[in-house]
């Protein structure tokens, strides 16, 4: 046993297998990719940056249930609410903390409408911590964005629902 | 037959009256029972069927709440009834009722402002299906208007009819019914008018689902994310026992609190609603008048303003408590005045004749307060009002009146303006000297075993005020109203209309030796005065204080602020701990909900600096240290949610002091003219305006009629 051993060390066989190995990556596609310019798929179910969706028609989808500010674990969203003028249930303000978030998921798993949801984005760094206080509008401006995307990621997860 | 039976449910054998409903006796034993339209102070309506329950032996489930104990037989061996409120059976029953309910009610738990607090929510999570079997439409109901208060999605009814049987039993005004039959069915308001009931918030506790909902609170908030807060509301004398849900740096609305011995489980409308108010019109920095102008001051500037005119001459210096003032302030205010040598001090700013007589004596406690105690109107067989209208003075109070006459054949006699009380009663006279000859209800009162005497603050006004006050007492006497020994019990009392009344006569906030009374000072237009210092005085006609320096102490803008030299703004009463005293003697306190507004103060505290800067340190630093010198000044203070009740007949045996005017001709009136706005919060909120613009039209509208 001990002799295998000095006869392993003395060929230097582990050195000759890591330069082979070395040498079949050479010839392999690459993993590494051009970001930003290229970028990895994404599974529909990945949770990045947060967006108010609205309906097909424009009305906005929160009806300001206040679920996802309830089960919310890391306490980031704050809503205010209010009658409209026409007498339904909208918020008045919408806000998310996105330096609170731990991105778990779960408001879009609690919203009954699916108004807030966790789109494909996740390229959202700012230079300034206050940019990360999301209100109303910049969701529902993100929700316009990245529609078609969170409507197909949705269509995408709905059969495992 | 024993007035007992026994039972035996879920093995376990309880003995519970014969009166007792199945629900309540299987209650006694320990079991949960789900239900919707039982209530424990409405009749019996067996209409929602959630409570089956299994009577071994019988064919079917059994309502419980339907279904009287005593009427019950026994087994056939003679054992006891075996009820069973668990189990396949009983379980496959109310399945089976929720599946019905739920086929009819809406999805919207998400937009509906019960959701959270819903009955119908909770109990379908225990016997609801996941899924629905009904495939056909659901059934949508025309929403109905009823009022500024109440806001109806009527599609989620489920037609328990808890509040038609409210508003039908306690309320008295028969305003909501059900029409139609079946799938058909629905409640509705007669002619589409908003309720008229001074207690209409009631039936949004009452109902099970989000069908009736507050209308000023709605979608502001969900009750998690309340933080509750229980307090006392002081909108009237009763002291209702409130919650108060503040989210946040505001009140977001107010709920009743169970309290047996004071307003059961109903709250008024302006108590209930008049939240927005405490968000509105509030003084929350000091003002000084400056070049006949109010400027925003620091606190430094105004006090010291102050303290300059409380060290000029004492004897010209007055200091007058309003309806919102609490015993600490009252009790510091006097202290204040006490020590710069200040004696003319009054509460009774419309001029009644309490706690002292005309000539300056005291009188005792008894005199002035509601002795026989709100709950013992379900002991008396007769009441006689003098002076008071209970339906606004008190409208709490005026629900379990009802509830006597309905229920325990209370006859109720009334001295004064006859009003819409919601009960029968006899109008004896519309002037107190209607108490000389009492016609048909002195023999009434006569033959009562415990007759009752309530004296309202109304009829103790004026120059006849005190004769009043003695001939009731009088009449009190003669009648066996006052018996003391082993069967005590004091039939005889004063319903105030103000929460701080009965706290000031208590505390003595009342003129000294020789002081002129507030009214006094009032009619001649404050000639005699320099300085007045108001703790709140909003109902009196301000050109009355004439050219005085006027110092105002109170949480909101309204007569008194508009009037000051100097504004001290202070908290209101959901923002301090302060104490206050009932109709009936009753001592006590709220508990500061949320935090001041601005740079208000709590008015013991102000007084408290204020007395710094004239040099007369007041003797406590704390309101703790405060409160234990005043349980040291009136031992009345020591006990506290404790009504003397039939204690006091002991001093009202004696004739209170000889009264020189004779009672008056003149009718007496409601002191309270809008029941929606009677304070300067009440003023400040947007929804009793409302209501008060809807009783308007209401009765504009049935005089054209």
């Amino acid at each position: 046993m001990r002799i295998a051993q000095a006869l392993k060390g003395a060929l230097l066989l582990d050195f000759i297998g890591a330069m082979g190995l070395g040498f079949r990556y050479l010839f392999r596609r690459k993993a590494t990719i051009n970001y930003p310019f290229e970028k990895n798929p994404l599974s529909p179910r990945f949770r990045g940056e947060h967006a108010l969706r609205r309906y097909a028609n424009g009305e906005e989808r929160c009806i300001a249930c206040k679920l996802c500010e309830a089960i919310c674990p890391a306490q980031a969203i704050t809503i205010e609410a209010e009658p409209r003028d026409d007498g339904s249930r909208r918020t008045t303000r919408y806000d998310i903390d996105m330096t609170k978030c731990i991105y778990c998921g779960f408001c879009q798993e609690a919203c009954p409408v699916d108004a807030i949801v966790e789109g494909p984005n996740f390229e959202f760094a700012t230079e300034t911590r206050e940019e990360l206080f999301y209100d109303k509008e910049k969701l529902l401006a993100n929700g316009d964005r990245w529609e078609r995307e969170i409507a197909r990621n949705l269509e995408l997860d709905a059969p495992y629902r | 037959m024993s007035d007992t039976f026994k039972l035996v449910v879920d093995g376990k054998e309880v003995e519970v009256p014969r009166e007792y409903t199945l629900l309540q006796a299987c209650e006694e034993a320990g079991a949960e029972i789900p239900r919707f339209c039982f209530h424990e102070r409405l009749s019996v309506a067996g209409n929602c069927r959630m409570c089956l329950v299994q009577w071994e032996g019988a064919p079917k489930p059994i309502a419980s709440c339907a279904q009287t104990v005593g009427d019950m037989r026994m087994n056939p061996d003679g054992s006891p009834p075996n009820i069973n409120t668990k189990g396949e059976y009983v379980e496959n029953a109310r399945n089976g009722v929720m599946e019905f309910l739920l086929i009819n009610h809406p999805l919207d738990c998400p937009i509906c402002d019960q959701g959270g607090e819903c009955d119908l929510q909770d109990q379908a999570v225990a016997y609801g299906r996941s899924d629905s079997r009904y495939e056909m439409n659901k059934r949508a109901v025309e929403d109905k208007n009823m009022g500024p208060l109440v806001k109806t999605i009527m599609t989620r009814c489920i037609q328990c009819t808890r509040c038609v049987r409210f508003v039908a039993e306690v309320a008295g005004v028969e305003e909501i019914g059900m029409i139609s039959r079946g799938e058909d069915a629905e409640i509705t308001t007669y002619l589409e008018q908003s309720l008229t009931s001074e207690l209409s918030g009631n039936v949004i506790d009452l109902c099970p689902v989000g069908a009736l909902t507050s209308k000023p609170y709605a979608f502001n908030a969900r009750p998690w994310e309340l933080r509750k807060t229980e307090s006392i509301d002081v909108m009237d004398a009763i002291g209702s026992s409130i919650r108060v849900d503040a989210k946040g740096a505001a009140v977001m609305r107010i709920m009743p609190r169970v309290n047996e011995e004071v307003n059961e489980e109903w709250l008024s409308d302006k108590s209930r609603f008049v939240w927005d108010g405490l968000g509105r019109q509030r003084l929350d920095t000091p003002y000084v008048r400056e070049n006949g102008k109010l400027r925003p001051a620091d606190w430094s500037e105004a006090l010291s303003v102050v303290a300059e005119k409380l060290k000029g001459d004492a004897s010209r210096i007055a200091a007058f408590a309003g309806d919102l003032a609490c015993v600490e302030g009252m009790k510091a205010a006097k202290d204040l005045m006490i020590a710069v040598g200040a004696t003319a001090l009054d509460c009774r700013l419309s001029g009644q004749k309490l706690g002292i007589t005309p000539s300056g004596d005291a009188l005792p406690r008894e005199s002035y307060i509601l002795n026989p105690t709100l709950m013992g109107v379900e002991e008396a067989d007769a009441l006689l009002i003098i002076g008071a209208n209970p339906r606004v003075e008190a409208a709490v109070w005026n629900a379990r009146i009802r509830k006597a006459w309905l229920w325990n054949d209370l006859k109720v006699g009334l001295i004064g303006e006859p009003h819409d009380l919601t009960y029968d009663y006899t109008h004896v006279a519309s002037s107190t000297s209607g108490l000389n000859d009492l016609g048909a209800f002195g023999d009434v009162l006569k033959n009562a075993k415990k007759p009752m005497i309530v004296v309202g603050e109304q009829a103790v006004v004026g120059d006849s005020g005190y004769a009043t006050l003695k001939a009731a007492h009088e009449l009190a006497l003669e009648c066996g109203a006052i018996v003391s020994g082993d069967d005590a019990w004091a039939g005889f009392g004063v319903l105030h209309n103000a929460a701080s009344r009965v706290g000031a006569l208590d505390v003595g906030f009342l003129p000294g030796e020789g002081a002129k009374s507030a009214s006094e000072h009032l009619s001649s237009n404050c000639a005699d005065l320099d300085t007045v210092i108001l703790l709140g005085v909003d109902e009196v006609p301000m050109s009355q204080f004439g050219d005085s320096f006027v110092v105002y102490l109170g949480s909101h803008g309204d007569a008194g602020a508009s009037r000051a030299d100097v504004i001290l703004p202070t908290a209101a009463y959901t923002e301090k701990n302060a104490t206050y005293v009932n109709t009936e003697g009753r001592v006590q306190m709220t508990t500061a909900a949320v935090q001041p507004k601005g740079a208000a103060k709590e008015e013991w505290a102000i007084f408290r600096a204020l007395s710094d800067l004239v040099g007369k340190t007041l003797p406590y630093n704390s309101a703790d240290q405060l409160r234990d010198a005043l349980r040291e000044d009136v031992p009345s203070f020591a006990g506290m949610n404790f009504a003397p009740g039939n204690a006091g007949a002991e001093a009202l045996s004696a004739p209170l002091p000889a009264a020189t005017e004779s009672l008056s001709d003149d009718p007496v009136f409601c002191p309270i003219g809008d029941f929606y706005l009677t304070n300067p919060i009440a003023r400040a909120s947007a929804t009793m305006a409302e209501c008060s613009l809807q009783k308007q039209t209401l009765e504009v509208s049935a005089a054209a009629e």
